[in-house]
This record gives C-alpha cells, structure tokens and sequence, in this order.
C-alpha cells in the first residue's frame, strides 16, 4: 500500500471550504440529499455500468481525486443539441449514431495528414485514465474518468507546418443520425477550435472512453475532445475533421452569441457570463453549491495566458 | 351551471387539478427521479407551471366572452392563486435552493442580473393581487380600482415571458411560443376593450348643420 506523504496532496484533493464549514449542515439536510444527489455507486462498480466494450487503460498522475460522478447521471445528463435540446435527449435518441465506420479527417497545415479509420488513427497510443473535473458554462460540473491519449501526441504525428496557429474541429452533421440538427438552434456542424499550444498541452485528451469502456453515444462516441479548463462546450463531440490553421477558427457558440461564449472561455469565476455568475457551481450529486476555481483548478495552464487580458478574451 | 353543488363540484376539480404537478414534483423529488440535477429541474418545471397558470387566468375571460359561459370567472380566482403558489415555489427553490438565503447574495443578483430583475418584479407584483384575491376586498376597493388593480397580472405575464426567454442559452422556441400565447390573450383584450369604446366623431358628423 502506497502511504501518502504530505507533498503527494495537491489542493485539488482539500476539501472546499464551502463543503468543509458546513459540513454539520451538510448533515442535518441529509434526507434532502437523498432527494437531491442521485444514486452514488462505488467507482468499480460505476465501471461497469454502460454494458459497452471495455478499454483497457494506465492510471496517470494528471488524475483528481474527487469523487467521481456517478455513471448514470454522466451518461444521461447531456448537452448534444444535435440529439435535441433538453439534458435526458442525448440519452434517449443518440441510439441513431453509427459509430462505425468512423473516419477522421486531418488536413489544412500539416505534412503527413489524410483521412484516417478511427481504429488505425488510435491504434498507435497508449490509452491513459484521466479523472478530469468539467465545467458546464451554464453553472454545473461533474468529474468524469475520462479514456484517451493527448492530443498533442497525434498532432506531432501529423507534422503540423510553421502556418500552424490553431486547430479546428468538426463534430458529424448528419440529420439522418441526429434528429436535432433539423433545428437551427445553433450552426451546423458544431465547430470549436484550440490556439495551437492549448492542443498541445499535456491536459488536452483526445478521448475514446470513460469509466472504462467506449464512450457512450450521448457523449460523444466515438472520439471527442477533453479540455478540463475550459468551459465544456469547447470539449467537442464526434470529431469527424481535425484542420490546423493559420487564423483563429469559427465556434459555435462563439458564432450563436459572440459577446456571451469567447473564443477561449477559460474557466474563471471572476469573468461572468453577461446574464449570470460564474463565481459558483453546481457539483452534480451535491446538494450546496461550490466555489468556481480559476481555470477549472488546473493551474498549470495560467503560463499560456500570462500577460493576456481575461476579461477581454473571455 | 348555477347550482351550488356543481360550483363546488368544478371547483374542486380544478383545485386537484391545478394541485397535481406540485404532487408530481414532489413526488419525483423524494423518488430521485428528477434527474442528474434535481434542483436545476424542480426551478424549470415550477418556473413553467407559474406561466402556464398565468396564461390560463388570461384566459378565462376572453373564454367567458366567447362562449357565454359565466361561471368560468368562478375558476379564475383559483387559477390565479395557484399562479401565485408555484411562482412562490419558483421564488423559493432559488433563494434557498440556489442562493441558501444568502441575502446579499440576492439583492445583487436582482439589480445585476436582468432576468433575475425582471422575474423578481414578476412575483413581487403578484403579492398585491393574491392578498386582494377575496370578494371583501372588491367591495372595500370598489369593482373599477379593483378592476385596475388587478391589471397588474398583464405585467406579470409579459415579465414572466421575458425572463424566461433571458435565461435560455439558445433555445428560444420554449419561451417564444408562451409569449406568442400570452400576447394573444393579451390582444383579444385589447380588441374587446377597443370594440367597447363608442365613436366620437360619428355623433359629430350627425349634427344638423
């Protein structure tokens, strides 16, 4: 057994205050918690929930340990307007997707791009297991044990060339698979985009699974991004295209609403949104709300925006 | 439809009526059958019943108008406080549910947050009109201020829509299609009070020369 010492903890593992000075109120509304929190199940036992493939994945240190969400409520709790509009659509009508044959387009800036059988284009990577906490901009987070390897080891691959600035992503757009997109709520296909050095960045997932198997359809089979510091609209679903450019691409929701959904939306508690705060979240299966960390809590990226202005390029 | 044991009867239908989706939530609460975000979904859903009831009050009298059906204005009294009761729901699931009673908390949000601002003045504008609701109190203002007063609901509705559709992220069809509902019933009014009122230059035109 593994002792930990004091220097293993990371603030990421102290209880947040809010939770820690109530905690005897915590206590005494314990039967609305029942109410409030859905069913918690052990994380072994969450693992073999979806009755979908297992994947074989390593632990990493980039891992939280807090608590993970429950399956239930990470797989039926969805935002994919493309399956319609409310959380339970995704669940409910993202049987249609076919995940397979899935390819996936990498082109623009590179030397060794090409259209790639999702199969062979993960073949060649070691899977990883990150915990990663993700933030909803509309004020809910969960923690989710995501499956995937980093971005940045296929971008390497793919030899971005010098006119390489940013990375664009297309998600499918397909109205015979996804009923919702016959809805113009936002433009089809949903698009998002990184600054080159946020795709590289060792946090940033390319990600096949979660709670050790294939990622369910709802939320994003079979290949979708992971960026834990950044509003979860940003970690965009069934990649179909992955484009390196010179100039910064068009998102969806930055295109929906431009001076509500910016191009980096960073996590950050001190930036709202123009209609609500950003300063507290909604842990799911939580009951009192929590503090927003600053960049989700994952500091080590703050070196890429030192000197930029946040509240500009929110 | 005059005797007083079919009042009662409508009335006590459309009391359990109008009861049965706070049982409902209730209900679905204690069975954890709301979802991932239980809270998230109790706002929503007493949020949408406080416009439905609205909405329906509206639309009791433009109904009456229609059929010749006086009695209905016996189930606009009921519809309306059950407005008032699920907006107290609504109100309530965020100052405790959302904002734990964090005063301070709440005042900012209501002067910084336009939806907020907006959806606050909807319910606060209802107090006046459920604690006047009574016959006593029809009789103590007078059938016309009472009349005037009670205009206030078209406020409310026309708050509650906006607030509504302020808080979407882009999913406006939701809010749109109740404020498309409200703002006919608000226009039949509009069109009956103008059909009331008699013609001036008319009658000067008749004058003898």
């Amino acid at each position: 057994m593994r002792i930990r010492k004091a220097n293993d903890l990371k603030w990421s593992d102290v209880t947040p205050k809010a939770l820690y000075v109530n905690r005897r109120q915590f206590l005494a509304v314990a039967p609305f918690m029942a109410a409030a929190a859905a069913e918690a199940l052990s994380p072994d036992e969450a693992r073999a929930q979806g009755g979908l493939p297992k994947l074989d994945a390593k632990k990493s240190p980039l891992s939280t340990t807090e608590p993970m969400t429950p399956y239930k409520s990470v797989t039926t709790y969805n935002n994919y307007y493309e399956f319609g509009i409310d959380k339970g659509d995704p669940a409910e009508y993202a049987k249609s997707l076919k995940t397979r044959p899935w390819t996936v387009t990498i082109d623009g800036a590179v030397k060794a791009g090409g259209k790639f059988a999702i199969d062979d284009l993960i073949k060649p990577y070691q899977l990883e297991e990150r915990i990663y906490r993700h933030r909803c901009v509309e004020g809910w987070s969960i923690v989710v044990p995501w499956i995937g390897f980093p971005l940045g080891d296929l971008l390497k691959k793919v030899q971005p060339t010098e006119k390489a600035k940013f990375v664009e992503f297309t998600t499918l757009n397909d109205a015979s698979q996804m009923p919702g997109v016959r809805r113009p709520v936002l433009n089809w296909p949903y698009t998002e985009g990184l600054r080159l050095d946020e795709a590289m960045h060792r946090l940033t997932l390319l990600t096949v699974g979660l709670y050790g198997e294939v990622l369910p359809n709802q939320n994003g089979a079979p290949l979708r991004l992971v960026v834990p510091w950044k509003y979860g609209f940003k970690s965009i679903k069934s990649i179909v295209r992955i484009r390196l450019v010179e100039s910064q691409p068009h998102t969806a929701w930055n295109d929906s609403a431009p001076q509500e959904y910016g191009f980096y939306s960073n996590v950050n508690p001190t930036v709202d949104h123009p209609r609500w705060s950003q300063a507290t979240e909604r842990r799911i299966g939580d009951f009192f709300k929590r503090k927003t960390l600053m960049f989700n809590g994952y500091d080590e990226v703050a070196s890429m925006y030192g000197g930029m202005d946040l509240k500009k390029n929110f | 439809m005059n005797s007083k044991r079919q009042r009662f009867l409508i009335k006590s239908v459309v009391f359990l009526i109008a009861l049965s989706p706070a049982c409902w939530l209730a209900y679905a609460a204690f069975t954890e059958n709301l979802g991932a975000n239980p809270i998230q979904a109790i706002t929503w859903e007493t949020g949408v019943w406080t416009l439905r009831f609205v909405a329906a009050t509206l639309a009791i009298t433009p109904l009456r108008r229609l059929t010749g059906w006086n009695w209905l204005i016996k189930c606009r009294r009921m519809l309306g406080l059950f407005a008032f009761f699920y907006g107290t729901l609504h109100f309530f699931t965020w100052s405790w549910l959302d904002q734990f009673f964090d005063w301070n908390g709440m005042v900012k949000d209501v002067l910084k947050r336009p939806y907020i601002t907006v959806g606050f003045t909807a319910f606060v504008l209802m107090i006046p009109l459920a604690l006047t609701s009574t016959t006593g109190w029809i009789r103590r203002l007078g059938g016309k201020r009472w009349n005037r007063l009670h205009q206030l609901i078209y406020v409310t509705a026309i708050l509650g829509v906006i607030h509504y559709y302020w808080l979407v992220k882009a999913d406006t069809q939701r809010p749109i299609r109740y404020g498309v509902i409200i703002g006919i019933l608000l226009l039949a009014r509009l069109v009956y009070t103008m059909r009331q009122k008699p013609a001036p230059a008319r009658a000067a035109i008749v004058q003898p020369s």
